[in-house]
């Protein structure tokens, strides 16, 4: 079994089939997209592939370090990034095929008209922490 | 009345034999299970503070208490929705065969791999479902999902359907390379599974793949060092294996050797062995390891056999030969690109080898192998830098 994130973003670097903000879709489109995410992770448990997900706030700041003794440098709240991540979801999958097609059922979810929004999800093996017995 | 821990490893290897106990009363395998689970669970809630006299003869209790109450919640319902099961044939098997008939049951060629070794872990392991889904770095519902559905997967199969053995030895082989870091360790546990199947069958295989895992085991110590770093074999502190283990490893290796049918678990607990024999890096009888890979790979013809074939070969007759070995082989294998690696800078190309290490480290998939590769690429990379 493999981990992967599957990331969804608010905006992304490629941009989606339907590409109107949620904000002007009617509110039931936006229960119905957000049923069908549900729905999905429900999915998952229930074939024992869900391991957990997450949503992120839009607000955010960039943050670094500015040498000893000094307050860390801030950057933000950020008006426009490029690329802005709205959440993930991790799986626990027997392939990449797997992954592949579950990230393609996930991009499906219904938006303006209850037609698919065909979003681009960014999907991104996760590195296994654990140690293995081998040469 | 005595208090202390459990035995938590004496109270594994009862479950198998009280689902089986269970079954023979009646039961189908899929409750059996739950209720053997259920038991155990409370076992090792109550043990610690109220030990029983007879483990065995409580888990039987109360697991067959547990199934009657699971039964008559659901008998109305089931009253009306299907006939009665029948009963299994009460057949002469014991403990011993109850116990190998659930290996087989467990790793049945009509499950996925992740579902067998799940399975295996819980009816024939005796884990906790949060015990198994810790190991496996998943919530515990998920796990638990995915044995009821392994379990639906076999609801139709016989306990007593004979079995094969080389899908069991395949499940172990995997529960013990799955990984380990966290409370549960799997490798041990993949051990302790091995030695159970050992004192039930002495086909000579079983007993090549517990050797395997003792000797490969016996080197767990050395291959971290303090601060967490992969140590390869060439480099381990040998004063850290566990001689013991080693030893053990051995002797159950000649044992199955002398009864003169090889497979491929004895060819590797055999390439192990001889690394156990070598005091130092430098004493490994490299030509008689390329021989058993020769033997090991003549057996399966497996790629991964292969690659690791010729690592052995670069050792024997140097890089060039370990690269001649490598052709045919598909680079997408996993760590091709590391063994390449490794070979091009023992045949004198720092620079191809810094490459490769670099792409091996971009699509390793374990956190502590991708460090190990990266700090290879960045060795390289001074060291190309320094020879200007």
């Amino acid at each position: 079994m493999a981990k992967y994130l599957m990331l969804k973003h608010y905006r992304g670097p490629k941009t989606s089939v339907e590409d109107a903000p949620m904000e002007e879709w009617t509110p039931e489109e936006v229960d119905d997209h957000i049923r069908y995410m549900r729905d999905f992770a429900d999915r998952l448990r229930g074939t024992g592939e869900f391991v957990d997900e997450m949503a992120l706030s839009p607000e955010g700041m960039w943050v670094r370090f500015d040498g000893e003794g000094r307050p860390p440098v801030v950057d933000g709240p950020f008006a426009e990034t490029k690329d802005l991540v709205a959440g993930w979801m991790c799986i626990d999958v027997e392939s990449h095929e797997r992954a592949v097609e579950l990230a393609g059922e996930l991009s499906a979810a219904p938006g303006p008209g209850g037609r698919p929004i065909h979003e681009w999800l960014e999907l991104r093996p996760l590195l296994d922490a654990r140690l293995v017995a081998d040469e | 009345m005595s208090v202390g821990p459990v035995d938590e490893s004496a109270l594994r290897t009862l479950v198998p034999q009280v689902i089986g106990v269970l079954v023979r009363r009646g039961a189908d395998f899929a409750s059996a299970e739950d209720a053997v689970q259920e038991a155990l669970v409370a076992a090792l809630s109550t043990w610690p503070q109220d030990p029983p006299r007879d483990p065995r003869a409580w888990l039987v209790t109360v697991a067959w208490r547990r199934h009657l109450d699971l039964v008559r919640s659901e008998s109305a319902r089931r009253a009306r929705e299907e006939r009665v099961e029948v009963e299994p044939e009460p057949g002469p098997a014991g403990a011993r065969d109850d116990t190998l008939r659930l290996y087989f049951l467990c790793a049945h060629p009509s499950l996925t791999p992740a579902s067998a070794t799940a399975l295996t872990l819980r009816a024939v392991g005796g884990l906790t479902t949060r015990q198994i889904a810790e190991a496996h770095l998943v919530p515990e519902a998920t796990m638990a999902q995915r044995i009821s559905r392994a379990k639906a997967a076999v609801a139709g199969v016989r306990l007593d359907t004979p079995g094969d053995l080389r899908t069991v030895l395949r499940v172990l082989y995997l529960v013990f390379t799955e990984g380990y870091g966290g409370d549960v360790d799997l490798a041990a546990e993949a051990i302790r599974l091995a030695r159970q199947l050992a004192a039930l069958t002495d086909e000579p295989e079983v007993h090549g793949l517990l050797a395997l895992f003792l000797l490969v085991h016996a080197r767990r110590a050395a291959r971290t060092s303090a601060g967490g770093r992969l140590v390869p074999l060439p480099e381990q502190d040998r004063s850290r294996w566990d001689t013991g283990l080693a030893a053990e490893g051995v002797e159950i290796l000649r044992a199955a050797l002398a009864r003169d049918r090889l497979g491929e678990y004895q060819a590797q607990a055999a390439v192990a062995a001889l690394h156990a024999d070598a005091l130092r890096a430098e004493d490994t009888d490299w030509p008689q390891i390329v021989e058993w890979y020769d033997e090991l790979v003549a057996i399966t013809g497996s790629p991964v056999h292969r690659l690791n074939r010729a690592v052995a070969v670069g050792e024997a007759d140097g890089g060039r030969a370990g690269l001649r070995a490598l052709e045919g082989l598909d680079p997408g294998l996993p760590r091709y690109a590391a063994v390449s690696a490794h070979l091009h800078e023992r045949a004198g190309d720092p620079a191809a080898a810094e490459r490769l290490y670099r792409e091996a480290a971009a699509t390793a998939t374990r956190v502590a192998e991708r460090d190990h590769l990266t700090r290879q690429a960045a060795r390289l990379h001074r060291l190309l830098e320094d020879l200007g």
